[in-house]
């Protein structure tokens, strides 16, 4: 794989990854196309330039290590592995078919590079302080980068994990909340409103960064701000839109966790072409 | 045999559960219910609608929700908190067994999506030690309904019944297996067959395959007895023990893990009071996969076919 830290690049990249996780869940006829498509440049920015990673040598004990905690946004994860050389390109399309290694939600029998199996959410965050005491242990320098859902972190064990994080110093683990102001049932507003987010994870201790989740730039320095912090655990509030990238999904509840009809496909590979 | 079945393609249980719990809130106003974040998929939006001020939305955090569930019934509220069955039970069950079951408050946890069926999401969201885990829990009782006309029945029972409760339901439709007059009490199995050569006992979607199961045993002169066994806990010792002696030999059939759920319950019961021959349909010691629903129970043995197989296993073994 070849790695770039040239924005308009990574965006092309981000572009081309959202088209592939629509086709995979329009041939899936199920799955989650809007939080897939909200972590676009989150995911393409981690692994084609933030971390440190070798798809030829997925055991390598100092890697970085990414954990997809909001499990079932896993189609655009899968497309990005695959471009990076982990998995079979040629069977994307078998999302969530009888057999498939690409399973509904991130499953480490099938996809042992994934790290971790997700799909319950709230629980991304404990493991990946686990792995970051880890490599505390193994005085490695490798890194852990946790994507949550913001609807997911209405779960306690989030705050369990924020508060021993900081506690701990755990300056090793990254959190990314994709802020995407929805969830299953409707808008995060309506159904447990999370503000204020920022004050949130500042008074458990955390170095917060509050960015524009779809600007590469942003997410970039982000990323570097968060590896010169010592001390402190960083997460960064990543604002973006659920269904970014195709108009009629953007912001958009219903698509949640729907695969678009034929037409609502066709417009939205014209839009992602 | 005797009476035939059509098994014509109903709602699934647990829509069958959202239009109950509108049913039995316009029945009774101490009636509140609870979700989290799932509220679409378990259909507990019918009574949001009609009730809002009676529907508490938690958010994506089933243990709080459980325990403001206990919180309520221990004023005097009858709460019903749904989730899909993975997440209330797993996540919520220390509240459920300290503020729940120890104290033995009125709480109706209702767990949809159960069993594999729920096809291509994939065994984390996918529920097959519900049963087992819901009867861990001391005072507990535990409902599996088959299908729509049980869970409306069922639900009604609930309201009524005073003490804390796990209520099963699947996400795919499900055939119709009662007329609308069938009487449900909690803890009575439901007889649906006559026969004497073999019993099937069955709780949710594989009440209806072993209704399949028997219909096919029949063409071959093997008359077995179906027993639908809606109430996991208590169990009904009587039908069973009636079973074991009348008919020398038993199947029972669940969608949950084989060695922790109905059957291990059924076959103390038996060793306790006529021990006979038994065989077990059930998912074996492994988590399943993504696929559609019928591929699941295809792939996972939990068809008619596989029902069919055990009884004439149990029947070789029987003099
Ligand atoms: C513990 C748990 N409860 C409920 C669910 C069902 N569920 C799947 S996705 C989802 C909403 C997630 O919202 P959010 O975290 O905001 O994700 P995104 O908007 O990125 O899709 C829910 C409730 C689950 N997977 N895990
Ligand atoms: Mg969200």
């Amino acid at each position: 794989m070849q790695k770039t830290t040239d924005a308009a690049q990574l965006s092309a990249l981000a572009r081309r990854m959202r088209r592939t996780a629509i086709e995979m869940i329009m041939e899936a006829k199920s799955g989650h196309p809007g939080g897939s498509l909200s972590i676009a440049e989150i995911i393409v920015t981690l692994y084609f330039d933030v971390l440190r990673h070798d798809p030829a040598n997925p055991q390598w004990k100092d890697r970085d290590r990414f954990i997809l905690s909001k499990g079932h946004c896993c189609p655009i994860l899968y497309a990005v592995m695959a471009e990076c050389g982990y998995t079979p390109k040629d069977q994307l399309l078998t999302l969530r078919k009888l057999g498939s290694i690409y399973q509904g939600h991130p499953d480490v029998r099938f996809i042992p590079a994934l790290e971790a199996s997700t799909g319950s959410l709230g629980q991304g965050l404990s493991i990946g302080l686990g792995m970051a005491l880890s490599a505390k242990l193994e005085q490695s320098d490798a890194r852990t980068y946790v994507v949550l859902g913001d609807g997911e972190i209405q779960e306690g064990q989030i705050w369990e994990a924020a508060m021993f994080a900081a506690f701990h110093k755990m300056d090793n683990i990254v959190a990314i909340v994709d802020y995407n102001k929805i969830q299953l049932d409707g808008f995060t507003k309506d159904i447990l409103d999370l503000e204020p987010l920022v004050d949130k994870w500042r008074s458990f201790g955390w170095h917060v960064l509050n960015i524009d989740g779809h600007s590469i730039p942003a997410l970039q320095q982000a990323f570097a701000e968060a590896s010169a912090t010592k001390g402190k655990p960083t997460v960064i509030v990543a604002n973006t839109i659920k269904g970014k990238g195709v108009s009629f999904m953007e912001n958009n509840p219903k698509f949640h966790g729907a695969a678009p009809s034929k037409e609502e496909f066709a417009q939205a590979m014209a839009e992602l072409a | 045999m005797s009476k035939t079945y059509e098994l014509k393609m109903g709602a699934a249980t647990r829509e069958a559960f959202g239009k109950a719990l509108l049913e039995v809130g316009r029945k009774n106003p101490n009636v509140v219910a609870l979700d989290a974040d799932l509220s679409k998929s378990t259909y507990s939006t019918y009574f949001a609608k009609e009730f809002p001020g009676r529907f508490f939305e938690c958010g994506i955090a089933e243990s709080n929700m459980v325990a403001i569930a206990a919180g309520l019934a221990s004023a005097g509220k009858i709460p019903f908190a749904s989730s899909f069955s993975a997440f209330v039970l797993n996540k919520g069950f220390e509240q459920l067994r300290v503020t729940a079951a120890f104290p033995n408050v009125n709480v109706k946890i209702v767990g949809t999506h159960s069993g594999i069926s729920i096809g291509e999401d994939g065994p984390s969201q996918m529920s097959i030690e519900d049963l087992s885990l819901a009867c861990s829990l001391p005072g507990f009782t535990v409902l599996s309904p088959a299908d729509e006309v049980s869970m409306v029945a069922l639900m009604h029972a609930a309201t009524d019944h005073v003490g804390p409760m796990f209520i099963r339901a699947g996400r795919p439709k499900v055939p119709v297996i009662y007329e609308a007059s069938q009487q449900f009490t909690i803890g009575k199995a439901i007889q649906l067959t006559e026969g004497t050569d073999v019993t099937l006992i069955a709780t949710g979607l594989m009440v209806a395959e072993s209704i399949r199961a028997a219909q096919a045993l029949e063409a071959e002169g093997i008359h077995a007895r179906v027993l639908d066994m809606h109430t996991i806990r208590p169990l009904d010792r009587d039908a069973i023990a009636t079973a074991a002696r009348e008919t020398g030999a038993l199947v029972v059939s669940e969608e949950h893990l084989i060695d922790a759920g109905l059957g291990v319950r059924v076959a103390q019961v038996v060793s306790e009071t006529h021990p006979v021959p038994m065989e077990f349909v059930g998912i074996h010691n492994t988590y399943a996969e993504s696929a559609t629903p019928e591929q699941l129970v295809d792939k996972y043995g939990l068809l008619s076919r596989d029902v069919i197989a055990a009884a004439k296993r149990v029947l070789a073994r029987k003099r």
